[in-house]
């Protein structure tokens, strides 16, 4: 696998240098826990820090100015199509 | 040690596997290797396994600014490093290893009101848990290393500093060396090129690891692995208050004159020392997003090298020689998670960030321990993975979060 340079596809702007964005999290997922308070450690610390394709939150600081979705493959940078 | 009268370093590879193992430690690194090496040394334990999925010392263990130091924020982070000093100054003669030890001394600059408050506060903290800092002007500061610019181009005006005396560097593939051998003397067996792809579960208990080279059964796994350690964990389904963000560094070519000491700065978010072999070595923080890529990009060199350049103007008559990537994993609160994960048989020694390499011998004792005994060592003890949620976090991101 050959890594990327990490370039951001903004939807509105087209592919442009990481340091236009500010980067904006993976939104939380529900969860499977079922008990109240492992559930709150879960929210409050842990992460999935996927070694893979994640889908993450971007905003376009020097740009557009507005967020947005990609799906980034975490291993190579590389820009994945978004899921329908 | 005079690294010229030295032997040559003698790694005893393992034949085979076998099909069994005490402990098996994944990840063949600065950790992984003390781990083995204290487990043999300390405590006569050696039918022990190291797996290494490249080569050992390949990872962060080969890829960080060799940086050691005990002047963290918080009581219990500044008694753990400190051992880890203690341990490194004697290196070289438990293992009879040139590791280039060299104690430079260490300045964190503070450049605003906020950065002496900090600063002020580092040393009373240190000095009141077992680590020597002390607070310095900037006179003091010009004594000790002539080369800054006291008014930081205008821009950065340096107000004081933290002075750390027991600052120091070693070389890092020397010290995995060092472990490895010393391990390996005793009988335990490091395999390179064997990457773990699962973890075996018995009625709730690892009883072992499945590699690329076939199935390992163990009493006990340690993860000792940078970067990639959420994989091995998901393998038995726990979550770790873990993300891998990239960091990287560069190195100049060789500045003629001597560079004494370690200097860092908070505000300008980066750090510089001299090699051995008189290159400059300047690090600075971790990319924003998580990735596992080990991407070395421009922008990164021109932020980088602009800002220390305010600091030590002679930068600007170097050349950036190379530079390159880590992948580290950062915990949550910014401190180390190590030993026992409330899954039966499963250690893991992680969230090592920016901060692994200094911490190797103490890391590496206290894990030894903890498998040799089954009981928790004091000094490690409020690092342990249950902190989250008994509302115990660690925080200590201003003295961790750069190196």
């Amino acid at each position: 696998m050959a890594a990327h340079r990490l370039r951001i596809h903004c939807p509105h702007c087209g592919v442009r240098a990481v340091e236009e964005f500010a980067y904006g999290e993976i939104p939380a997922t529900p969860d499977a826990l079922t008990d109240v308070d492992a559930r709150d450690v879960d929210r409050a610390f842990m992460h999935s820090n996927h070694e893979g394709p994640v889908s993450e939150r971007w905003f376009h600081t020097f740009g557009c100015r507005r967020w947005f979705t990609v799906r980034r493959d975490a291993r190579t940078n590389e820009m994945l199509p978004l899921p329908e | 040690m005079n690294e010229f009268v030295e032997r040559a370093i003698d790694l005893r590879w393992p034949a085979a596997i076998k099909p069994a193992y005490d402990v098996v430690i994944i990840g063949g690194g600065g950790h992984g290797l003390a781990t083995a090496y204290y487990l043999a040394t300390r405590h006569g334990i050696t039918n022990v396994a190291v797996l290494e999925r490249s080569y050992i010392g390949g990872g962060n263990s080969g890829r960080n600014t060799t940086i050691i130091r005990a002047n963290y924020g918080i009581p219990e982070a500044v008694r753990f490093y400190q051992r880890s000093v203690d341990l490194y100054a004697h290196l070289e003669q438990e293992t009879d290893r040139a590791l280039m030890h060299k104690t430079k001394g260490l300045l964190w600059i503070a450049h605003s009101e906020a950065g002496i408050r900090q600063e002020r506060a580092r040393a009373a903290v240190n000095t009141a848990c077992g680590a020597t800092t002390e607070y310095v002007d900037p006179a003091a500061i010009g004594e000790i290393c002539p080369q800054i610019d006291l008014t930081g181009g205008g821009v950065w005006p340096v107000y004081g500093a933290s002075y750390h005396p027991a600052g120091s560097t070693a070389r890092h593939d020397r010290v995995v060396w060092a472990y490895a051998e010393g391990a390996m003397r005793l009988g335990v067996d490091v395999f390179q090129r064997t990457g773990v792809i699962g973890l075996r579960m018995e009625r709730g208990r690892v009883t072992g690891v499945e590699t690329s080279q076939g199935p390992i059964a163990a009493g006990v796994v340690l993860s000792a692995v940078g970067g990639h350690v959420t994989t091995i964990a998901s393998m038995v389904g726990l979550r770790l208050p873990i993300r891998t963000h990239p960091l990287q560094a560069f190195v100049t070519n060789r500045y003629a004159q001597a560079f004494h000491p370690i200097v860092a700065s908070s505000g300008l978010g980066g750090y510089a020392s001299q090699t051995a072999k008189g290159e400059m070595l300047i690090g600075a923080e971790i990319d924003r997003a998580p990735s596992y890529a080990y991407d070395s990009g421009y922008p990164f060199l021109q932020h980088c090298a602009f800002r220390m350049m305010t600091l030590l103007p002679f930068l600007r008559d170097l050349r950036v020689l190379r530079q390159w990537t880590g992948v580290c994993d950062m915990s949550t609160d910014y401190s180390p998670v190590m030993g026992l994960t409330g899954v039966d048989g499963f250690l893991v020694t992680t969230g090592w960030g920016t901060w692994g390499f200094k911490a190797i011998p103490a890391g590496g004792e206290q894990l030894a321990a903890l498998i040799a005994t089954g009981r928790t060592p004091d000094l490690i003890a409020p690092f342990s993975l249950d902190r989250f949620a008994r509302d115990r976090t660690m925080a200590d991101r201003g003295s961790a979060g750069t190196h």
